[in-house]
């Protein structure tokens, strides 16, 4: 306003720059510090979860030491409790779904993005959507009820063929329980593989696909339409141009998108706890064997059972988890920002 | 040599399209002539049995059986061409095929109890530990779900689209950590999030388990599920909107009011929707923050409400004795699974347009206010 009314009395006249940033208004201020502080509150959230899992396992690290990290034992209460093996039987579980959901998701995202037919596209995008919203409770009593029964013919197959591979190896063929058939043809009794970490894993395959699919399928979709129409240009074939110009430009987007699907197996709770079974207390790195166990099965199954002792073993139990899957997930998702150009996202 | 008679060569239509019929023949081929060997194999000839490798079995031979059939057609590079996008297409069908038998599954096994109208109506008060599935139901459970969803959706989804709005419209210094930790919290345990509100109101500020706290915790899954969905869809609003509102002198908050948040309205509605999809099913969260309780509590604020999926997870894994218990948990996992699929559904119909394009209501409600004088 003070500019408008000074030109025609001014005499001389004033070279000073311009300011040509806007101060936002009053009304602007407000409006941005109420949007700044929301955004705040999404770090906020994730530090209290933090501190309150710290505060709440205290005692329980006081009690335990060291040996929280190095005892297999899940006495409560008892300075007898650590993770030494629920955090291997949760990373197992996680890489046996991860074994199943890497290609099949991988796989899924190249023909969504390239292959489909347009007209399929985004039906095929809406069933990946489908897949992450169906209830984990849903998958659980699938796999309990359905998958499980079906399962012991190709388990046996595995153990009897493969066995020579570690982690196929079934040492419990030879005990009497299970040892059914003749001497000659000798067999496995089915129920020795109900409840086995290999259920548990397919099971929890379904539920890492479609977060695998729907990240990677982004990052090829934005693979620059150029390069394609170059390969193409110089005869490629599709697979030709997806194997040289897709998949290297999304490279580190699948990575990315892997590690967040490894860090949604790892906190995967209802169908583990639904299909383990024996719950067991030490290391078992035979997945076709029954039993089983992980963090956050144990959790879901024990924690209203134990006095504020044992309840502090287990809450710090859940504090491991969280840090291990918050450092994995945050790597993954700086890995898959720097794939993408700039904060360039996409819709749908 | 073509060249030189090309003008007298009747010219042939090119096709453009990837499908030829000798194409799908092949494939088809390939599919049936596996099926014929591996059953032959897997059943008659070799000592397998179980209906997963059966498949297992049958895909392999399949991609085998193609590949060689592609390798007689044409050279190797066309060969290869072929066998992956078969090979991919797959993945596509695979991913079809787990929705459909999930679902089915819980559908089918749920309508012994839910064709018995009085499970929908009734709650457990009146139902002991061992009694059939005629006598009570999952009332007292949908109510509770229905309740603390609304809720969730009430905390999480202004939050969300707030927080979406400082990534996309503020921005900063600020917008890189909180972008990495709301993309890295999608991904978060569910469990945890009901640790966190357990630690924090229950067992820190004494509060007990009610409904509330169950909305509270969905909320803590639902706002990254929300806050990524939305910032996608403010991003997409074009730029030229947001110039024109600028260029009229409106200040940010009212461009955002009334330009950019209405151009987005279908896609931030679908991400909520969305976000209720997930958040309805969500239930290691519930564990320690609902409280069981067989009765018909419509109370959120206060007392133990229960909800669909820590019903199941009562019936099925906690109790789990007769097949009446199975039959409730199929019963309600049934309600879930509707419920999912009609979020779903609305979310896809409210999501088809694009920002700024108007539905075909709107488009008539604008034809009558530019008719009138």
């Amino acid at each position: 306003m003070a500019v408008a009314s000074s030109p025609a009395s001014a005499p001389s006249r004033d070279d000073a720059p311009r300011r040509i940033t806007a101060r936002p208004s009053a009304s602007d201020r407000v409006f941005r510090g109420i949007l700044r502080s929301a955004g705040i509150a999404v770090l906020v959230i994730t530090g209290l979860i933090l501190v309150f899992l710290i505060v709440q396992s205290i005692p329980a690290f006081r009690a335990e030491g060291i040996r929280f990290f190095t005892t297999s034992a899940l006495l409560y209460g008892n300075n007898q409790f650590g993770i030494a093996a629920l955090l291997p039987d949760s990373v197992l579980i996680a890489l046996i779904a991860l074994a199943i959901a890497f290609p099949a998701g991988l796989a899924a995202a190249i023909y969504i993005s390239e292959y489909a037919p347009q007209a399929l596209r985004r039906p095929l995008i809406a069933v990946m959507d489908l897949l992450a919203a169906i209830p984990s409770i849903a998958f659980a009593l699938w796999g309990l009820f359905f998958l499980m029964p079906r399962i012991p013919g190709t388990a046996s197959w595995l153990a009897q063929h493969l066995g020579f591979i570690p982690i196929f190896h079934f040492p419990m063929a030879a005990s009497p329980g299970c040892r059914v058939g003749s001497q000659l043809a000798p067999s496995i009794n089915p129920a020795c593989f109900v409840g086995s970490t290999f259920i548990a894993g397919i099971v929890v395959s379904l539920m890492v696909i479609p977060i695998i699919a729907s990240l990677s399928r982004q990052v090829f979709s934005q693979a620059p339409q150029g390069e394609r129409e170059a390969a193409y240009a110089l005869g490629s074939t599709r697979w030709g141009m997806v194997r040289t110009v897709v998949l290297p430009f999304g490279r580190a987007g699948v990575i990315g998108a892997s590690m967040l699907g490894l860090g949604r197996a790892l906190g995967e709770t209802i169908a583990v706890s639904f299909i383990l079974t024996p719950p067991t207390s030490s290391v078992n790195l035979h997945v076709l064997e029954g039993g089983g166990n992980s963090i956050t099965a144990q959790i879901a199954n024990q924690l209203f059972s134990w006095s504020a002792q044992g309840r502090s073993d287990l809450l710090a139990a859940g504090l491991v988890l969280f840090v291990l899957t918050l450092l994995i997930n945050t790597i993954a998702s700086i890995v898959i920002s720097r794939s993408r150009s700039g904060a360039a996202t996409e819709a749908d | 040599m073509a060249a030189a008679t090309g003008s007298l060569v009747p010219e042939v239509r090119v096709r453009t399209s990837a499908t030829s019929a000798e194409g799908v023949a092949t494939v088809a081929g390939a599919a049936l002539a596996a099926l014929a060997l591996t059953w032959l194999l897997y059943e008659r000839v070799l000592p397998f049995s179980g209906v997963l490798g059966f498949w297992l079995a049958w895909y392999l031979v399949f991609v085998l059986l193609y590949a060689a059939m592609a390798a007689a057609q044409s050279d190797r590079l066309d060969a290869v061409n072929r066998v992956t996008s078969v090979v991919f297409g797959t993945a596509g069908a695979l991913a079809f095929a787990i929705v459909v038998a999930v679902a089915s599954y819980a559908l089918l096994k749920g309508w012994a109890a839910v064709s018995r109208l009085s499970f929908l109506t009734t709650s457990m008060q009146l139902s002991g530990p061992l009694l059939p599935l005629s006598v009570g139901g999952c009332l007292h459970a949908i109510v509770g779900t229905l309740e603390q969803l609304g809720l969730a959706t009430l905390f999480s989804v202004p939050l969300g689209i707030a927080a979406a709005l400082f990534l996309a419209e503020v921005g900063g210094p600020l917008t890189r950590p909180v972008r990495t930790i709301v993309e890295a919290m999608t991904a978060l345990p569910d469990l945890i999030a009901g640790l966190f509100i357990y630690t924090l109101f229950i067992l820190s500020l004494g509060f007990s388990k009610s409904g509330l706290m169950v909305a509270l915790a969905l909320s803590v899954t639902m706002i990254p599920i929300v806050t990524r969905a939305a910032e996608v869809v403010i991003r997409i609003v074009p730029g030229t909107l947001r110039e024109a509102s600028y260029a009229l002198g409106g200040s940010q908050w009212r461009t955002v009011w009334n330009v950019i948040l209405p151009s987005a309205r279908s896609g931030l509605a679908t991400a909520t929707v969305l976000a209720m999809a997930r958040g309805i099913g969500e239930t290691a969260p519930v564990l320690f923050t609902a409280g069981f309780t067989k009765q018909l509590n419509v109370n959120p604020l206060s007392g133990a409400q229960i909800n669909l999926p820590l019903y199941i997870w009562n019936y099925v894994h906690v109790e789990g004795e007769i097949p009446a218990d199975f039959a409730r948990g199929f019963g309600a996992c049934f309600v879930l699974v509707v419920l999912v699929l009609i979020l779903f559904t609305i979310a896809r119909m409210i999501g088809g347009s694009a920002p700024g394009e108007l539905s075909k209501r709107q488009r008539r409600r604008l034809g009558r206010q530019e008719a009138r004088p």
